[in-house]
């Protein structure tokens, strides 16, 4: 898989640009205002944050194209879109409408229950959520230009994030004294292609890069995943479905530039009124669970 | 240049690391012989010779320079020191800022249009020459210079407008060299925060 064409450095380029920054999900023009003065590096245009999808239930889509063609417009920084995995269709519409990332998100109910989308096939990156590294690297194999771990979305519980970010972590670190032959094996139990696990057991790391979403509900929370190895993070729910989300979104916006800075991570901490309501994982079904969707 | 500078010392150089690529500019600063460093605070300014600030979000980077007090501090340096912007680093460094209109460092006199050639989807590589030679430069979501003031020098030009451009110690690109592998501009870059280290 060659990762050098134009159009593949130029998805993960921009990736690259949202580095140290924080992604928030907004469901109006007047949300993504905020996002935007509060330091957002982009925000990501949807009808109903996670947890209200939650609550709701139903089917949840792709957003209708006002909303997103709002935001778009009330916005300078880069607007990001969610579609059902799997549905392709949906992203040729958010293509030409002309998001700048698409999240093939399992926040949303899947459309195809065996398929991911042919990323490489489009002009406008793809991010894509993973528990594992063998996931991780199955999305960059269809084109995915970011990977983000899925953790649980919508929960206000960090544990899911944290166990994916160190599952990844630690898969790749353990590629990296394996010898070549012991690298077709595990590319068997990934069940990767062997030219992405011979690309991480050399680099370390993975050939885009790798943020956290799912559970980020604090500026601590931010500061924990990017301790962790996380490039940069995704606020769903956290933000404004919080009791001061504009104090919020600075506060973790803050702590995701100064994540090993514990004295600035105090400063992020005061006076930040209630965050939002957590779920405990091991209270919701194994049907409630978002992560498991994609595979 | 000679093997054995007497007194030569590899320039140590920061990057500004409040959000963006600055990991890629570490690399790029290294590959072109300088010690790089991630510069978060003020204090981190006391220890560097030169500075990049990075591309990403200029917003982004404008609300943390505000709210940690850095704004002052990062402009004082640049009347000493040379500082190199790419991209959001760029708009950051001009003297006047468009689309929309935002306050910036002042450090260089040049008018900016952000986002001016589109969105993510009208992000392009492109060929422009630099020094006489063909170079390959990444525009991704890129401001366009509107106006150049009368000290600075134009060295790159993409589609009639100046996308490399300096002011006596001061460099800009709306590009990214730092995700190129050819290393001329962070080299040039080096070489200017030699000479005024020297």
């Amino acid at each position: 898989m060659n990762f050098q064409t134009e159009q593949f450095r130029l998805k993960v380029g921009l990736a690259e640009m949202l580095k140290g920054g924080v992604i928030m999900d907004v469901v109006t023009a007047d949300q993504a205002r905020v996002a935007e003065q509060a330091g957002a590096a982009a925000v990501m245009a949807l009808e109903r944050v996670p947890a209200d999808i939650r609550k709701e239930g139903g089917v949840a889509r792709m957003s209708q194209i006002r909303v997103i063609r709002d935001i778009m417009s009330a916005v300078s920084i880069p607007v990001m879109a969610k579609v059902r995995i799997g549905h392709f269709t949906e992203a040729r519409i958010l293509e030409v409408l002309g998001v700048d990332y698409i999240d093939e998100s399992e926040v949303l109910t899947p459309a195809d229950e065996e398929h991911h989308i042919d990323k490489h096939d489009y002009k406008v990156p793809f991010v894509c959520g993973a528990r594992n590294l063998g996931e991780a690297l199955r999305r960059i194999a269809e084109g995915a230009a970011m990977i983000r771990t899925k953790g649980e979305a919508g929960s206000g519980n960090i544990v899911e994030a944290v166990r994916h970010i160190r599952t990844i972590v630690k898969e790749m670190k353990q590629l990296t004294v394996l010898g070549k032959e012991e690298l077709v094996h595990e590319a068997k139990n990934l069940q990767a292609p062997l030219e992405l696990v011979q690309y991480v057991a050399a680099n370390g790391k993975l050939p885009v890069p790798n943020f956290s979403a799912g559970g980020i509900a604090t500026p601590a929370d931010a500061a924990l995943v990017m301790q962790l190895g996380a490039e940069a993070v995704f606020v769903g729910s956290g933000i404004f479905k919080s009791s001061d989300p504009e104090k919020r979104a600075k506060a973790i916006v803050k702590a995701a530039t100064y994540y090993r800075d514990p004295a600035k991570l105090l400063e992020a901490s005061e006076e930040l009124g209630e965050a939002m309501p957590g779920l405990e994982i091991s209270k919701l079904e194994s049907s409630e669970l978002l992560q498991t969707r994609g595979w | 240049m000679s093997k054995s500078q007497p007194h030569s010392r590899k320039p140590n150089i920061g990057v500004l690391a409040l959000q963006g690529d600055f990991e890629a500019h570490r690399s790029a600063l290294e590959r072109a012989g300088a010690d790089a460093v991630e510069v978060r605070t003020a204090a981190d300014l006391d220890s560097i010779d030169g500075l990049v600030i990075p591309g990403g979000e200029s917003t982004t980077m404008l609300k943390l320079l505000e709210e940690e007090n850095l704004f002052e501090p990062l402009r004082r340096f640049g009347e000493r020191r040379p500082v190199f912007g790419t991209c959001a680093g760029a708009i950051l460094l001009a003297k006047e800022v468009l689309n929309p209109r935002q306050p910036s460092l002042s450090l260089m006199d040049l008018t900016i249009e952000r986002n001016a050639y589109g969105r993510q989807i009208d992000s392009r590589i492109a060929q422009i020459e630099m020094d006489g030679q063909p170079a390959e430069a990444v525009f991704i979501r890129a401001p366009v210079i509107r106006r150049v003031g009368a000290h600075a020098k134009v060295l790159a030009e993409y589609q009639n407008a100046p996308v490399l451009v300096e002011q006596g110690k001061h460099l800009a690109a709306t590009f990214h060299p730092e995700l190129s592998p050819q290393g001329h501009v962070h080299e040039r870059f080096v070489s200017k925060v030699r000479d005024c280290t020297v």
